[in-house]
């Protein structure tokens, strides 16, 4: 097989197993928009990074970890809700990004490239850094799984039994902006949430637990990613959207199915 | 005795909306304290500040420390997309003695469910179920038997008057049903954003704050009910016949 190919694959198939059980909790505390909007702010990082001349990368994950910190705290006002809030600094950092790019004519950013993903430009480091930063992000995850699950089933009674609520949720969200972060530069900002919600949504119906859907979800995520650029090799279509377009399929097989009680 | 949990002077406003003024109670090992009250008078509200899941603005709040808190909330709306069987809802609180706890409380039959899927009276047990396997040493229930049917609603306080007395567990509830709580109850609390009178049941339900706040028919009922007047007495204090009517059921002459 093509080395190009051998690479695009374990840094997909490693992306796909992270987003799974994350993409869960997006599913579950209605995050998709929170995913969304760190991803459009994301470009803002982007942007800066390259002005400033340092590692796109970096750009993207301090924006994202800053923006999640600073929703965290916008949060707890009450004047405008969560939605509005995640809608205003999503489209406004998008704006900015792009006005801001427009500006810079010297630089040059392969603007297609981040918005839909470019997983031929995904070098070994790359691979290595989602493996090696993913196997640390489910660690992570692993650590707050207990909290977060009883939260998600009610926010109270796990106060009540003493779990450490406040800390596992800033915890995700921070996690999820790390992800997000990860994930763009594979199918790229416009379509980083799909890959987090649409496996997990597929995995729902064959689950009885939440551990269950996590896993389901990692696998639905390996076999869109598969499934996508083996389409993408033959077709000649963007991989970002092929795989997205992988993972729709799945999910539209998956509700053919009756939901588990 | 210690108390588990006590509450003096407590204030809480919500945006300059006083919801509970002054409000003060303390529940002990083994005492059943019940708070009554009309709709927004702040009794869940209470109950929250007890736990600590909202600051009092003033007042204070002391739970006996390394206490076992078993709490059921008033209502638990788990989301729909996350799958959650009765067995791992259970597991949250206590991996031994699920089937145990379950068949307690009277639903040994829905381990194998998805909690979504439960009727409102079988979820209100699940959730004391799980409340249960703490092993708490104070329980706090928002309305416990919400959505139970009668027969169940007094299983269920026969059980939780069981763990106050044989289990020496504090118990603190918040109820409308005052007839079924009145009977096992120790105290009670008549809350209307504050403490309108407390004390014992019977002398509660006479009490004319408590008249004036649910009105004469509903503690008329009250009264009948506490102390279920089946017979007449004559002048020197025996039990005159009854003027029985014999029902399909009656075996006796």
């Amino acid at each position: 097989m093509d080395e190009l190919l051998v690479r695009a694959l374990a840094a997909g198939g490693g992306l796909a197993l992270v987003a799974g059980p994350f993409g869960c909790f997006v599913v579950w505390r209605r995050m998709a928009y929170f995913g969304d909007a760190l991803a459009h702010g994301a470009l803002l990082g982007l942007v800066a990074a390259t002005a400033f001349g340092i590692e796109p990368s970096l750009g993207v994950v301090v924006v994202a970890v800053g923006a999640a910190l600073g929703l965290a705290r916008l949060e707890r006002q009450r004047r405008l809700g969560t939605d509005t809030l995640l809608g205003i600094f999503a489209h406004g950092a998008l704006a900015i990004g792009l006005v801001a790019l427009s500006l810079m004519e010297t630089v040059r950013i392969d603007l297609m490239g981040w918005l839909f993903g470019d997983v031929l430009a995904v070098r070994w480091l790359d691979v290595a850094t989602i493996w090696l930063g993913g196997a640390g992000m489910l660690a992570a995850l692993a650590a707050l799984w207990p909290t977060l699950v009883a939260m998600t089933v009610d926010e109270d009674l796990a106060r009540v039994e003493g779990r450490p609520v406040a800390a596992a949720r800033l915890g995700l969200m921070l996690l999820v902006a790390l992800v997000v972060a990860v994930a763009m530069k594979i199918v790229g900002i416009l379509l980083v949430t799909a890959l987090l919600v649409i496996p997990a949504a597929a995995a729902r119906p064959f689950a009885r637990t939440p551990e269950q859907m996590a896993a389901g979800a990692m696998a639905a995520g390996v076999v869109a990613v598969a499934a996508g650029m083996a389409a993408s090799w033959r077709l000649d279509t963007p991989t970002g959207p092929s795989i997205v377009v992988a993972a729709v399929a799945l999910f539209a097989f998956s509700q053919s199915f009756r939901r588990n009680t | 005795m210690t108390a588990l949990l006590t509450l003096d002077g407590v204030s809480l406003a919500f945006a300059d909306n006083p919801v509970l003024v002054e409000v003060g109670l303390s529940v002990a090992a083994g005492r059943i304290v019940t708070v009554v009250g009309p709709n927004g008078a702040g009794k869940s509200t209470l109950l929250k500040v007890a736990l600590g899941l909202l600051p009092a603005d003033r007042g204070r709040v002391e739970r006996a420390p390394g206490v076992t808190v078993g709490y059921v909330p008033q209502r638990l709306v788990v989301p729909p997309t996350l799958p959650l069987s009765v067995r791992r809802f259970l597991s949250m609180a206590g991996s031994a003695g699920l089937e145990v706890a379950l068949e307690r409380v009277g639903a040994g039959h829905v381990l194998g469910r998805q909690v979504q899927r439960l009727s409102g009276g079988e979820l209100q047990r699940v959730m004391l179920a799980r409340a249960l396997l703490r092993r708490p040493q104070l329980l706090v229930l928002d309305e416990p038997v919400g959505g139970v049917d009668m027969a169940g609603q007094a299983e269920l306080y026969d059980l939780i008057a069981a763990l106050a007395r044989e289990e020496g567990c504090g118990v603190l509830l918040v109820s409308h049903d005052l007839h079924l709580v009145m009977a096992a109850t120790d105290e009670v609390v008549c809350l209307n954003r504050h403490v309108c009178c407390a004390g014992h049941p019977e002398a509660v339900s006479r009490h004319p704050e408590y008249l004036a706040l649910f009105g004469p028919r509903v503690a008329a009922s009250l009264a009948v009910y506490t102390h279920a007047h089946d017979h007449a007495h004559l002048a020197d204090g025996t039990v005159a016949a009854p003027p029985h009517r014999h029902g399909p059921e009656c075996s006796h002459g």
